[in-house]
């Protein structure tokens, strides 16, 4: 029998309300049972003395590029960079060559990352064939696939019509839409956000309310289908107040917010920085405290990276036509471990942000310690400081904003079912 | 004072002594365009390419005439638009133009920023001759030398500037240029033409043309680019005259000394009635002129300079 006994690491498992610690057994792949001083009967030790003893992270928004872009990333390098940033557990959109929107495309992702992966990769279909915006995709065969959601990623459902419909369609499977909310006629030729900053830099701006705008929209969709809708990387004050009075109407809808999003301002552009080129794009500190409060108030359901993985010749380019994105499956943890430092959040509530209820918006299970379940486990040094450095990040792009910086905590060991796939 | 700058990349850059010996430069340097013989030793034996990747005459040709009359080795290369265009990069495009050695780059792009990016990547000067919305700091220079010319100063002067502010890179150059030198700058324009934040630049947002024009003493008028903008910003062209173009009646509301300006080229009739663009108060003649002296400073001062005393 396969063992391992992690001893005296702070245990937090949000979903059962666990914060103390204690030792945890791990049996064959799953969790076997939690308390103080288990013996270790044979069972490889590790001691986790100071360390978090968590679920393992959940990211519900990655692009891995394969098939189709592996030049920029593939399954191998993605799930290395997840197990390096603690996630054992990723949510992969659509927009690869050919677009996931069949069983085929849906079949090699989760058997390529099976055999040869280091995190749980669940494939999130697209909501349209071709992500064209005018025919549904076959949503009914894509779950019986194994897609855990449909989006069309990048890219606005911009027919309302047929946003009600793909509402109304998934619903019929109990299946989550996630929204890319972004009006692209206010969006025009925009690079960056619209404010000073981009005034100064003569660069075109996209308003808040191209979010906002399309945002209500999708709420209000949600509310006439009854469907599920979650949107995803909320970036502005508008579009988390209006999650936030929706959810108090009891409309079904919920949201997830990236790291970038609640650590960077539109002020990193400054010196045409390709690498601050995001969509949505950084926005004003107002915003940036909004998505903090909406974290904090439980308004925002979870922290996802969109680690979007590019080239280096796509970002080293003038600023107006590099492609948009960054890598973040390696930075999400203590970026967001920043904000318990900042008591913006509890420690607590940070984990289960980024594990248990991503596992619950999208219906997976995944996300927990509880004795059964599979034994996804990071254990967390909050202690460690690294820097970043762009070159060792274990992603195949370096496009990250964040090089250079000093993180405060990291994965140390991540767990996936009862075996280790990193180590630092 | 020393100069200390290898590139002209925007105003921003400079202080107001550094802007203040520009424009003194420069005034040493116009003398020579009313000789009969224009032509100094100054830049003999150097090589200043003039990229130039979006269409510019009055630009390209005064950068190109202050070169020959330092007596540097002038090239004009053309582009496309964008450098993607033909499937390279601005970066392959500056490397294959730095085999060459030159010794100066004259660059201007419609991409913002991409005067700063070729400077990063090039062992030669790279002077900005205009980079997408952002900067055009030779426009700026020209400017502040054209009003000290006519009112002995900068300083304490009115300057509105109306137009399209938005899609303007010699706004964003004059506010800071003519700040510096201690000018108040009021900007006005349909609001559909400002964008946001502009006052953080260090100007004023005048709530309607009168408020503008009412007492400046230097009045710049911006080109509407028909060609660039979408069509929602402005419902006509004759709209926008009747409420945004300056006449002579509303040229009234300033001060009876007050000169106009504009950075060329003019759309008559639609920002400038064709009475004031050639009425007494226009200068517009003056800084094109200025533009020949001025772009000889730069190049002569990205140079390093020591020859001067020679001439």
């Amino acid at each position: 029998m396969n063992c391992i006994l992690i001893k005296n690491g702070r245990v937090i498992d949000p979903a059962n309300n666990i914060d103390k610690i204690c030792d945890l057994r791990i049996e064959n792949g799953k969790i076997a049972e939690l308390g103080n001083n288990l013996s270790d009967g044979g069972a490889d030790v590790i001691d986790a003395s100071g360390l978090l003893v968590t679920p393992g992270l959940i990211d519900m928004h990655v692009h891995l590029r394969d098939p189709g872009l592996e030049y920029k990333e593939d399954i191998i390098s993605g799930t290395a960079a997840a197990a390096a940033g603690g996630v054992t557990s990723l949510a992969c959109m659509p927009n690869t060559r050919p677009i996931l929107d069949n069983l085929a495309v849906c079949r090699y992702i989760i058997t390529k990352a099976q055999e040869q992966g280091t995190a749980n990769v669940f494939p999130i279909g697209s909501i349209t064939q071709g992500l064209k915006g005018e025919i549904l995709s076959e949503m009914g065969e894509l779950k019986e696939g194994g897609c855990v959601a449909f989006s069309d990623d990048g890219l606005p459902v911009t027919s309302s019509e047929l946003m009600r419909r793909a509402l109304e369609y998934s619903h019929t499977f109990d299946m989550p839409i996630i929204s890319h909310a972004e009006d692209l006629s206010l969006v025009g030729n925009g690079v960056m956000n619209e404010g000073a900053v981009s005034t100064e830099l003569g660069l075109s701006g996209i308003p808040w309310v191209a979010e906002d705008a399309m945002t209500a929209r999708d709420i209000m969709l949600a509310e006439l289908t009854g469907g599920h809708m979650h949107m995803a990387h909320v970036s502005t004050r508008g579009s988390v107040d209006l999650v936030r009075q929706a959810k108090a109407r009891g409309i079904r809808v919920t949201c997830e917010a990236a790291p970038h999003h609640f650590t960077l301002t539109d002020e990193a552009v400054r010196g045409y920085n390709t690498n601050a080129k995001m969509n949505p794009p950084l926005r004003s500190q107002a915003d940036v405290d909004a998505v903090r409060a909406g974290l904090a108030d439980g308004t925002i359901d979870a922290i996802a990276t969109d680690h979007a993985p590019h080239h280096f010749d796509e970002k080293n380019v003038e600023f107006a036509i590099a492609l948009n994105g960054i890598v973040g499956l390696e930075t999400m943890l203590p970026l967001t471990l920043k904000l318990v430092e900042d008591k913006v959040l509890e420690l607590n509530r940070a984990i289960a942000l980024m594990s248990y209820q991503p596992a619950r918006v999208l219906s997976i299970d995944r996300g927990t310690l509880s004795p059964g379940a599979v034994a996804d486990v990071v254990i967390i040094d909050p202690t460690l400081t690294w820097e970043v450095v762009p070159q060792k990040l274990h992603s195949k792009s370096k496009n990250t904003p964040f090089g250079g910086w000093i993180m405060k905590g990291g994965a140390v060991k991540t767990l996936l079912a009862g075996k280790v796939v990193f180590e630092r | 004072m020393q100069f200390q700058h290898r590139h002209i990349l925007g105003i921003k850059q400079f202080s107001a002594e550094e802007l203040n010996f520009i424009l003194e430069t420069s005034a040493s340097f116009k003398e020579i365009n009313t000789r009969d013989i224009k032509k100094v030793p100054t830049l003999r034996g150097k090589t200043i390419i003039n990229l130039f990747f979006e269409a510019s005459t009055r630009t390209r040709t005064s950068f190109e005439i202050a070169g020959k009359r330092l007596s540097a080795d002038t090239v004009n290369i053309s582009g496309s638009s964008s450098s993607v265009v033909k499937g390279e990069t601005l970066e392959d495009t500056a490397r294959n133009i730095e085999a060459m050695h030159p010794n100066i780059i004259v660059m201007r792009h419609n991409a913002s920023g991409a005067a700063a990016y070729l400077a990063e990547r090039m062992g030669c000067s790279v002077i900005n001759a205009g980079d997408g919305t952002h900067e055009h700091p030779s426009q700026a220079l020209l400017d502040a030398f054209t009003i000290r010319q006519h009112k002995g100063k900068i300083s304490g002067l009115k300057v509105a500037i109306v137009g399209d502010i938005t899609h303007s890179r010699v706004v964003r150059s004059n506010i800071d240029c003519l700040n510096k030198l201690g000018a108040e700058v009021w900007i006005s324009g349909p609001k559909t033409m400002l964008p946001p934040g502009i006052e953080r630049l260090g100007c004023k947002v005048a709530a309607n043309l009168t408020e503008a024009l009412t007492e400046a003493d230097v009045v710049m008028m911006l080109r509407i680019q028909h060609e660039r903008q979408g069509k929602t910003l402005i419902p006509s062209l004759r709209e926008y005259s009747r409420y945004f173009g300056l006449n002579d009646k509303n040229l009234k509301l300033a001060k009876p000394d007050a000169i106009v300006m504009h950075p060329g080229p003019m759309n008559r009739g639609v920002e400038i009635s064709s009475v004031v663009a050639d009425g007494p108060q226009n200068v517009i003649l003056d800084q094109v002129e200025n533009g020949v002296a001025v772009r000889m400073a730069l190049l002569y001062l990205v140079s390093g300079g020591e020859k001067l005393a020679e001439n």
